[in-house]
């Protein structure tokens, strides 16, 4: 009776794992813009190794509120509007570096890409903690009310909790984001990144580690702490292997890690959605969250079409653009003038484009 | 003000703003589709040009669509969080549908096109354009199926005092969404015909004006070409020529396509929601006429001086009903009928809070529906209009000389985007006080609604939708201002914007074209 349900939780953390997998290296990727890449060609690749896919991947994040949506509204309204505050500023964040991608590249000119550089790192970084926050959150509680409405505030869902979560996304996105860095150029870059997965993977998984102890303590279940096992054998792995150079391996252990850690975090709430923090008996859970099994039969049909289909040219993609990216893959960045017949006696060299606000030597 | 009224402010201001990029996004999408395919067809190299120039200004355009979209997806629940649980079994599909039928789609196929000029074969990367156009245009039917359904509620049945599906196929095939999906698609090639039409016709002026083309003694161009001024060859020209009649044509067919699913939009409208279209109307009293001209206080909502200064007879009984002669009723016959069907006041539910009691105003707010129609329709004409004479104008091969005439082709450019934005205004108000409408004429699903004023999350507060509304609309108004400067940077740099190989003006040496050797194939064809 409660089997399409339980099928939509899986189906739903499937979404959240394939997003903070895929989403969690571009998010990372752009925090790394402003403290890791060093100079102008480097910010370059980095961007390109993320050009063709970012917003495939977060895509990932809209089909998971979408499902969930569908799938469990009252799980979709409580979360979402107790969250109000963080989530416009996960917003803010994903506009920002949305169209910091797209217009850095447009104008040449060196105030307007650092201001860009500045919106892809700090939209990042704010919305990989939001989203981090948000998903902690859900695994911990918020003071709900019998009807599934937040009280206590704008900022009752300020917790330690929040803090880990956000954390626990922001240094594992990190983490990733260095490992496909590693796998995806070449040169001096690949190697600073290998050496920052290296130094740098204990710190930026512990949060993550942190949270997922805290859940299975809360709500001790022994596969729980099987799985949180398998997490941390996938990331000695993956630490080995980056080790050894061996990137891609390095990268899908990352994978396995996040896999096994999203598993044990959501499996140990299993049958609750989303904690009342005030009564237990105010939680949300599979059984009174949840649409009705007609809409549920209804969007099961159409995942099982789509998100193999998803899959499969997603997968594509990657494969097309599976080169490693160097600085001489970039072309030149070039600028042009209006094209229209200067006012001083015609003569307009490719030089004399001083008249553009925006034109200057790149 | 409260909760309620911010969060409706806000949800309009994010929302008609969002629809400025979608209709350029699904139209000029389609275009450059179009174009990208005429130049594999015939290689003709203009239609490259074509394809690559407006396919610049399409990107420009089409990520401020997905970074505002964001939003949308979010605010149902932030802000609007008893409507979500009220209609979640039903509303929630359609979106969830959208996102993963035609959001990955759109997006992934999109980065193939960008990224992929050099590294697919070309029959691929034009497929992948397409699946990319067809990716939005299906997402525009999900989300109409969204809206469609608030609109006129079909295939639920209401149990524990909700909706819930019970009929999909009801849901997905509800006419007003067929319907609406015509008229929306129908309005955003408008917006794309005249976005081609304005643009070229401003380079075509200004080879006449830098005295690059000339006319002979019949009026017919004489096309030349400059060696100092970048991009400008003979080849320019036809870029230009072919843009501007395209978009021409195009505005045209929407227009008419507009007509005709607008007018069977109104035909359901005037049978599901007849307030809507009284109120567009400004109609007190039952009757048969079109008003041209009201005056007296329209925006009154008791009705009582409001004066037809000029009506068509019989215009009204033919939107409606296709004849002349049925009386329409007026919004003072409307009044008492909808009190009866539900009620005189909101009820005494905690879910209203404040409002709680309240007396209810069943008439939408009508110098919005009443302005907003005529503008919609109007707009949309005019700019229909402007593209039969420009055809006219240019059939010699060039624009005239005016400096006048150039402008108001780049002021037209705004005219279909108005009329997107007032059609839209009208539907939404002209439902208020209703998020979820009822529709009286109509048995069965005639007890699904909801009042906006049950819709609004009980657990934010103003403060909290003060600030996203702020700060929401500080960075849109912000990101309109850079993506119209990115705009004119773009278009006034003409095709040599997009294709800087073309700039004669450049030595064939100095690197700045970027790639220097043609045997290079590992340079990206576009990168960041
Ligand atoms: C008739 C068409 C239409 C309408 C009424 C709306 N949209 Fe939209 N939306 C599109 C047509 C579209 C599009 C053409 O498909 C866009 C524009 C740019 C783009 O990438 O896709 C888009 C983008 C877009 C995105 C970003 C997708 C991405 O990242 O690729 C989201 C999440 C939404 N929309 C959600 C909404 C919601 C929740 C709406 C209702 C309130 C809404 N849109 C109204
Ligand atoms: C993109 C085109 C759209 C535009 C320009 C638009 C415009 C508006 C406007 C102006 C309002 C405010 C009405 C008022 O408060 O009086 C509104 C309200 C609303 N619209 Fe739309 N809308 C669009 C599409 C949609 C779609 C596709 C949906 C659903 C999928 C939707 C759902 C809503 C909801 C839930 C409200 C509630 C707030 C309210 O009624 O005040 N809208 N819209
Ligand atoms: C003779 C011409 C037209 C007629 C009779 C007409 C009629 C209508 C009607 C009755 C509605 C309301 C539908 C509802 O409430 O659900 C509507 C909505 C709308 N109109 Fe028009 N319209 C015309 C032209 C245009 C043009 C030229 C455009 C844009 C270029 C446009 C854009 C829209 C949009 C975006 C909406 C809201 C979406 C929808 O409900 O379809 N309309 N129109």
């Amino acid at each position: 009776m409660d089997f399409l349900p339980t099928l939509w939780f899986i189906l739903i953390a499937v979404l959240w794992i394939g997003y903070l997998f895929l989403e969690g290296f571009d998010l990372g990727v752009g925090m790394l813009m402003k403290t890791f890449a060093r100079g102008e060609k480097e910010r370059r690749v980095l961007l390109n190794t993320v050009g063709p896919v970012w917003d495939g991947n977060e895509v990932w994040l809209l089909t998971a509120g979408g499902a969930t949506f569908a799938a469990f509204p009252f799980w979709y309204a409580s979360l979402f509007s107790a969250l109000y505050i963080p989530l416009v500023f996960v917003l803010l964040g994903l506009i920002f570096r949305a169209v910091a991608f797209e217009y850095r590249g447009k104008v040449h000119n060196d105030t307007w890409r650092t201001v860009w550089d500045w919106a892809i790192a700090l939209g990042s970084l704010v919305a990989a903690f939001g989203i981090g926050a948000m998903l902690a959150l859900t695994t911990t509680g918020l003071p709900l009310n019998e009807n599934g409405d937040r009280v206590g505030g704008a900022f009752a869902w300020f917790t330690w909790y929040a803090v880990i979560g956000g954390l626990a996304i922001v240094g594992f996105a990190v983490i990733h984001a260095a490992a496909f860095v590693a796998l995806k150029t070449d040169g001096d870059i690949r190697h600073r990144a290998r050496r920052l997965v290296g130094r740098w993977m204990p710190v930026g998984l512990a949060p993550m580690a942190v949270w997922a102890i805290a859940v299975a303590l809360e709500n001790g279940k022994w596969f729980s702490w099987l799985l949180i096992a398998v997490a941390v054998a996938a990331a000695v792995t993956s630490w080995a292997a980056n080790r050894a150079g061996r990137e891609g391996f390095s990268f899908l252990a990352m994978g396995g890690f996040l896999l096994a850690g999203a598993a044990a975090i959501f499996s140990a709430v299993y049958p609750v959605v989303l904690p009342s923090t005030l009564d237990p008996l105010w939680n949300l859970t599979v059984e009174n969250a949840s649409s009705s099994s007609y809409t549920l039969g209804l969007m099961s049909i159409v995942a099982a079409f789509g998100v193999p289909l998803v899959l499969a040219y997603q997968a594509w993609t990657y494969w097309i653009f599976r080169k490693r990216i160097t600085a001489a893959h970039l072309p030149e960045p070039h600028d042009f003038a209006p094209a229209v017949a200067l006012a001083t006696a015609g003569a307009a060299p490719a030089g004399a484009t001083g008249t553009t606000p925006t034109g200057s030597a790149s | 003000m409260e909760a309620l009224e911010i969060a409706r402010w806000q949800f309009g201001i994010v929302t008609v703003y969002h629809f400025l990029m979608v209709p350029l996004t699904i139209g000029l999408g389609t275009l450059v589709a179009i174009l990208q395919t005429r130049w594999h067809k015939t290689g003709n190299e203009a239609y490259l040009r074509m394809t690559k120039f407006w396919g610049k200004l399409f990107l420009i355009n089409f990520i401020m669509g997905v970074a505002t979209g964001i939003v949308q997806e979010f605010q149902f629940g932030m802000a609007w969080s008893e409507y979500s649980r009220f209609v979640g079994d039903v509303f929630g599909a359609p979106l969830a549908m959208e996102a993963l039928l035609a959001f990955f789609v759109e997006s992934t196929f999109l980065g193939l096109w960008i990224f992929g000029w050099k590294k697919l074969p070309a029959k691929v990367h034009l497929a992948c354009l397409w699946i990319a156009v067809a990716g939005s245009i299906v997402s525009a039917y999900f989300i109409l199926v969204a809206n469609s359904w608030m609109q006129h509620p079909v295939g639920v049945e209401m149990i524990d005092g909700r909706p819930v599906m019970v009929d999909a196929w009801a849901v997905f095939t509800n006419n007003t969404a067929l319907v609406a999906f015509f008229h929306t698609i129908t309005g955003a090639l408008a917006v794309a015909g005249g976005f081609l039409l304005g643009i070229s016709w401003y380079h075509l002026w200004r080879r006449r004006k830098d005295g690059i083309d000339t006319v002979d003694a019949n009026g017919r161009v004489v096309v030349g070409e400059s060696a100092t001024i970048p991009g400008r060859d003979k080849k320019d020209h036809s870029v230009w020529i072919k843009s501007l009649r395209f978009g021409a044509v195009v505005a045209m067919i929407a227009f008419a396509g507009s007509a005709i699913s607008g007018d069977l939009s109104g035909k359901l409208m005037f049978e599901q929601q007849p307030m809507k279209m009284a109120a567009a109307e400004a109609a007190c009293h039952d009757g048969t006429g079109f008003s041209i001209l009201s005056i007296g206080n329209v925006g009154s909502r008791d009705c009582s001086d409001v004066v037809a200064v000029m009506e068509i007879p019989g215009l009204l009984s033919f939107l409606a009903h296709n004849d002349f002669t049925t009386d329409i009723k007026g919004v003072n016959t409307l009044i008492p009928e909808y009190q009866e069907k539900y009620g005189t006041h909101l009820p005494d539910d905690p879910m209203y809070g404040a409002r709680a009691g309240q007396e209810i105003n069943y008439v939408p707010i009508m110098p919005v529906t009443y302005w907003g129609f005529r503008m919609m329709i109007g707009f949309g004409g005019l700019a229909a209009a402007a593209a039969a004479v420009a055809l006219w104008l240019t059939r010699k091969g060039t624009v005239p000389r005016s400096k006048g005439l150039m402008r108001l082709a780049l002021v037209g450019i705004l005219a279909p985007f108005g009329a997107n934005a007032a059609g839209w205004i009208f539907t939404e108000m002209g439902r208020q006080p209703f998020v979820v409408a009822p529709n009286p004429a109509m048995s069965g699903v005639d007890q699904v609604f909801m009042f906006t004023a049950a819709a609004v999350s009980p657990g934010v507060s103003a403060g909290e939708v003060i600030f996203s509304l702020v700060a929401l609309t500080t960075v849109y108004a912000v990101l309109l201002v850079v993506e119209v400067v990115l705009l004119t940077k773009f278009i006034r740099g003409g095709v040599v914007s997009a294709m800087p190989e073309l700039d004669q003006t450049k030595k064939k040496d100095d690197g700045g074209n970027g790639p220097g050797g043609e045997a290079d194939d590992d340079v990206l064809a576009f990168a960041y």
